[in-house]
């Protein structure tokens, strides 16, 4: 396994610049979900959700468990 | 008391008979000072009917996302813009989710693929992942995997998956304003096939799609002619991509009023709290449902997002006094 080093330029539930602009609603909205973009290069993960806990994998840069 | 209440006590409590249409309708238009005595009541149903005991199931995505059909509330599929990929999990991992499920005092894992209905390799997934989760863990399988050729059924039954669920999701009246791709009859058809192989039916749906109240009621008669051994609830989680992703959840009191709606058309019935319920009902409301007619949670995470850590489920069922249903009472 990958351990990914968050330098979170996107945001990982809508996709967007993390930076440009603060995600409220997003940050309530993963509470219950988990993360579909990767922060590092904005591609969609491959997530797998479980009963306890869920893993998403980026081609690029691995894979986070949460 | 409003007449409904009075009739349903003496139809439903008494005699085990649910309400019909109208009478569900009533329900559901009940105004809100009267909500706590119809859920008292539903509760009452539910305790004389099904008993104290709570059926705790988890669930898993075998096969997740890219899936041809259209259903306007899924995440899952390939023809919205949602940003869920397709991914399917292998058999040590579906093992191992069997295993954590198990671990909570579930009876009941329910292996869930995003599919139209199985093709030759994931019945050859279920097949094998259905003997090494029963060669591993002692829990109850469950399967979803759309709708069904009476082959795929005399499969699943050969198996051993003792229960398959295929929702309605809404109302034969409002079915195809949620999905374009299939009917409502072909998911009947599915259904009818899955009740003359002797499997356990799992039929329930999604109430905030957009229907009405009179739409909400006709769904529940719908589903009470079927008369499916356990009916889980969902309330709409608007996802993004998706054509319902802008509606608004449903609101607490209006869930709650179906829940015990609900329960007073299916007295004898397995009514699962799915879906939803965090973000509509919260844990207040989860309480209240518990207390209003459902017998059944789902714990854990759901197919595409988190739900509450299953010791809260279950330790607000040791505080409610509801114990978890036994493996050894549901064989």
């Amino acid at each position: 396994m990958t351990t990914m080093t968050t330098t979170e330029l996107w945001c990982d539930r809508c996709g967007e610049s993390a930076t440009a602009t603060a995600h409220p609603a997003c940050a309530s909205a993963r509470q219950l979900e988990p993360p579909r973009f990767c922060p590092r290069c904005r591609r969609r993960m491959k997530v797998q959700v479980l009963p306890v806990g869920w893993s998403a994998v980026c081609v690029e840069h691995g894979e986070i468990r949460g | 008391m409003p007449e409904i209440l009075d009739q349903a006590r003496t139809q439903v409590l008494g005699d085990g008979v649910g309400l019909d249409q109208a009478g569900i309708l009533a329900v559901l238009n009940l105004p809100d000072e009267h909500l706590p005595a119809a859920l008292q009541l539903a509760h009452d149903v539910r305790m004389r009917w099904c008993g104290p005991e709570v059926e705790v199931e988890g669930i898993v995505s075998l096969k997740t996302g890219g899936c041809p059909e259209d259903c306007h509330f899924c995440s899952q599929s390939g023809l919205f813009t949602s940003p869920v990929r397709s991914v399917w999990l292998d058999i040590p991992s579906l093992v191992e989710a069997a295993k954590q499920t198990a671990a909570t005092g579930a009876t009941e894992f329910c292996i869930v693929a995003a599919v139209r209905g199985p093709d030759d390799r994931l019945m050859k997934q279920m097949r094998e992942g259905v003997a090494a989760i029963k060669a591993a863990v002692d829990i109850q399988v469950a399967a979803s995997l759309g709708m069904l050729s009476k082959e795929q059924v005399d499969d699943l039954v050969d198996m051993g998956v003792h229960r398959y669920n295929h929702n309605l999701e809404t109302c034969k009246s409002y079915f195809p304003n949620v999905v374009t791709t299939h009917s409502w009859e072909e998911r009947w058809e599915t259904l009818r096939m899955v009740r003359d192989s002797g499997m356990e039916v799992c039929c329930g749906g999604i109430l905030g799609l957009g229907e009405t109240v009179e739409q909400r009621a006709e769904f529940a008669a719908q589903l009470a002619e079927l008369n499916p051994h356990e009916v889980p609830l969902n309330f709409l989680n608007p996802r993004p991509g998706t054509p319902l992703g802008d509606r608004p959840v449903v609101e607490g009191k209006d869930a709650l009023r179906a829940i015990a709606a609900f329960r007073l058309a299916m007295p004898r019935t397995i009514l699962r709290y799915a879906g939803g319920r965090e973000i509509t009902l919260g844990d207040l409301g989860t309480r209240a449902g518990l207390l209003g007619g459902i017998n059944a949670v789902i714990v854990g995470n759901y197919l595409t997002t988190l739900g509450r850590p299953a010791t809260a489920d279950l330790e607000l069922l040791d505080e409610l006094k509801m114990p978890v249903k036994a493996l050894s009472a549901t064989l």
